[in-house]
């Protein structure tokens, strides 16, 4: 351990004594429009501080779904897994741009966005394999993890975005100048509900910031087999709408900023497509070359890979060094190695919590079972 | 009529059974003893460690026969019927490639891409899609890849397929439609993937609800005539893939103990008549009955088993008719084990049947 800190402590020096780049202008992609006079900011500023935080919380998704493959694969965590590599820069973006106070929904792959709104990476796994210290008591699992303004965590595709359009009613209806994030992805952008949901908001202007994140491949089908139109920052028709560069970081907050404004103006909802990929199969039980080749997935980990993207930037503009970035690595490192040791070790919810939480009931409620003499207790 | 057959019952996990007055079944029990076998004898405890397996003896009516598993059976049934109907079209998320539960591998091969093709991910799309084929004259099967998605064409199948045939006055039909859906829980499932609806639509008058069980039954389903006031349309509900114990106990009757154990595997033909003629001639023959299922007892498809059989049969029953279902809780994700009716609870309703 002391060895440890004099290393971490002398590689501090050595970084204080070299001259870095705080604040830095940047150009990014343009994004395409639909019913807009105004676009996003193009040049856009991001400080060291910044820089080194979006790369701390990509690394650490990044990181902590591997541990959940390596995890799953070892029988550890069961049930369905979706994992999120590769898409670290849209939950990181989205965040960057908007509060706490906001609200966020989303569906299934939903452990990067946990993180990003403020579940720890031990609730997370603990949640993963089942245990009481997850972040939804260990009953939820992948698919269901929750937090304060995060509403999940949805196991039925498509079925989250009306729910988002409530919240935004909410936000609007309490004038606390609040919005609402409500992501799908580009298999759901075919469900009915969805344009309910557009019709609806832009009816009653509800500030709402829809989120197509479009990974390409729906499952197993690719969009173009799915979609009679993959220009789904379009399919809104009446609503604005965006088309961004999913895997750069600057770039989805930017977009987000812009149609933050958008939304808190009183305009009404606003459409955003953010192209970007998932290394991973749809979920643990899909290998995910079936549909697409190996060389794809090489070619976007080589060439747009998010992490990647960001840590080039840091370290051409002379805004890090690296030997900080891997100081951060290892503290990632540790940090997930520590939450998945919690996330074995800690025991699994009691029995009696198997009928916890069904209504709200004062005086507890008597839950039928099995058999007829076997009536388990319900409170909450 | 006693019951005189041993169990020997080698619990390798150990189930707790929730506020039951006697003990919770841990590791082995032994019931009754026949008096000629002694328990020490290794060869008897071999023969008694597990319920020998009696299989249905091989049909012979239909021609050759060929070993299959679930899955397999419902591709070959798929396969028979693309070949004989020429209007016969499949189609659902992800079915060309052979589908999630592999029960349409190679058809798209052999029939071609306009027979057999992926819908994009809409459920109420696919049903109505179905049901307007199906008015048509087609011959359509929707697939919903998992019975927990089936609830946005909840609308479209029991207000518009269920009714077709009634409110247009046998003008048109939709009989045509079938809708597979897996259900059940597969271990792993949770909320999402594990739900068991046929109590819903069972509840529907205008669909059959059947469960895969043999390949004739389903090709049947897709060729069934019917009484003139129900509509065709018809659902089938394969049954589900981890290995459920109550199969094996299909065969109690053969050792003539006093209870019959139904799962929801049972043929559900005519859902009223002829399913429970079969019910009917085992309780007037055993006295007791069990049913169970994995979807929540309450309003769950036992209870209608339960109260008709009462209705026909209640001077032979001697005990009352056990009902060994889900808890009437969400399907959950880590209590899994814990909340499916497994053979040890069935084993203890058995129990407290026998000495009722």
């Amino acid at each position: 351990p002391s060895n440890h800190k004099g290393a971490v402590l002398s590689t501090l020096q050595s970084l204080q004594a070299r001259a870095f780049i705080f604040v830095l202008f940047v150009a990014v992609q343009k994004c395409d429009l639909h019913k807009l006079d105004e676009a996003p900011a193009t040049e856009v500023v991001m400080t060291r501080e910044e820089g080194l935080k979006y790369y701390h919380i990509m690394q650490t998704i990044r990181r902590m779904e591997l541990k959940a493959d390596q995890l799953y694969k070892q029988k550890i965590i069961r049930g369905f897994c979706h994992l999120y590599d590769g898409q670290e820069a849209c939950a990181v973006g989205i965040e960057a741009a908007i509060n706490m106070s906001d609200h966020l929904i989303t569906a299934y792959r939903a452990h990067g966005y946990t993180y990003t709104r403020g579940g720890t990476v031990k609730k997370i796994m603990a949640e993963l394999t089942g245990r009481r210290g997850g972040i939804a008591k260990g009953k939820g699992g992948s698919m269901h993890m929750y937090c304060k303004n995060f509403y999940g965590g949805n196991g039925i595709v498509g079925a989250q975005v009306p729910l988002g359009a409530g919240v935004a009613l909410a936000c609007k209806y309490q004038g606390n100048n609040e919005l609402c994030v409500c992501l799908y992805g580009d298999g759901a952008a075919n469900q009915g509900q969805i344009f309910e949901t557009y019709n609806m908001a832009s009816l009653w202007k509800l500030p709402v910031i829809f989120i197509c994140e479009n990974n390409r491949y729906g499952m197993g089908t690719s969009v173009e087999r799915a979609a009679a139109s993959t220009d789904y920052y379009k399919r809104g028709e009446f609503i604005p709408g965006l088309r961004v560069d999913g895997m750069d970081v600057l770039c989805v907050r930017e977009a987000t900023r812009f149609a933050a404004e958008h939304c808190r103006s009183g305009k009404g909802p606003i459409l955003m497509e953010l192209q970007t990929y998932r290394y991973h199969g749809h979920s643990m039980s899909d290998p995910g070359i079936s549909y697409r080749t190996r060389d794809e997935i090489q070619e976007v980990r080589s060439k747009s890979d998010p992490i990647s993207l960001l840590k080039d930037r840091l370290l051409s503009n002379n805004m890090a060094s690296v030997e900080e970035l891997k100081v951060i690595d290892v503290e990632v490192r540790k940090e997930i190695e520590d939450a998945a040791q919690f996330a074995t070790t800690d025991p699994e919810p009691p029995l009696d919590e198997l009928c916890n939480h069904m209504f709200s009931n004062n005086p507890p409620v008597e839950v039928r079972g099995t058999n007829p003499w076997a009536k388990l207790k319900s409170v909450s | 009529m006693a019951a005189a057959v041993r169990f020997f019952i080698r619990g390798a996990n150990s189930r707790l059974s929730v506020g039951t007055g006697t003990s919770g079944s841990l590791g082995a029990a032994l019931l009754k003893l026949s008096p000629s076998c002694s328990s020490r004898s290794k060869t008897q405890r071999r023969h008694a460690a597990h319920f020998t397996y009696q299989p249905d003896p091989v049909p012979t009516q239909y021609g050759e026969t060929q070993k299959m598993n679930l899955f397999q059976s419902v591709t070959s049934a798929l396969d028979n019927t693309l070949s004989s109907d020429p209007t016969a079209v499949i189609f659902g998320e992800d079915v060309a490639f052979g589908g999630v539960f592999r029960c349409t591998v190679g058809l798209r091969d052999k029939y071609g891409k306009d027979r057999v093709f992926n819908t994009p991910l809409c459920e109420q799309g696919i049903v109505g899609f179905g049901i307007g084929a199906a008015v048509a004259g087609a011959t359509a099967i929707a697939e919903i890849q998992f019975a927990d998605y089936i609830y946005p064409a909840f609308d479209q199948i029991v207000n518009e397929a269920a009714k077709y045939r009634y409110r247009s006055g046998n003008l048109f039909d939709c009989g045509n439609l079938t809708i597979r859906a897996p259900w059940g829980c597969v271990g792993h499932g949770s909320l999402y993937h594990s739900q068991s609806p046929e109590a819903f639509f069972a509840h529907c008058p205008g669909i059959k609800v059947s469960p895969h069980k043999v390949k004739d039954n389903i090709k049947c389903s897709f060729t069934d005539g019917d009484p003139p006031h129900h509509s065709r349309a018809v659902m089938q509900v394969p049954s589900q893939i981890i290995n459920n114990p109550l199969q094996k106990s299909q065969d109690l009757t053969k050792y003539k103990i006093n209870t019959i154990i139904i799962t929801m595997k049972a043929r559900l033909k005519r859902w009223i008549c002829d399913l429970l003629s079969v019910f009917f001639q085992s309780v007037v023959k055993t006295g007791r009955l069990l049913v169970s299922h994995e979807a929540p007892v309450t309003g769950g498809f036992a209870a209608e088993i339960s109260s008709t059989v009462q209705e026909e049969c209640f001077l032979n029953l001697e005990a009352p008719i056990s009902r060994v279902c889900g808890y009437d809780t969400p399907f959950p994700h880590i209590f899994e084990p814990f909340y499916i009716p497994d053979k040890w609870k069935c084993f203890e309703a058995i129990k407290r049947m026998i000495n009722y």
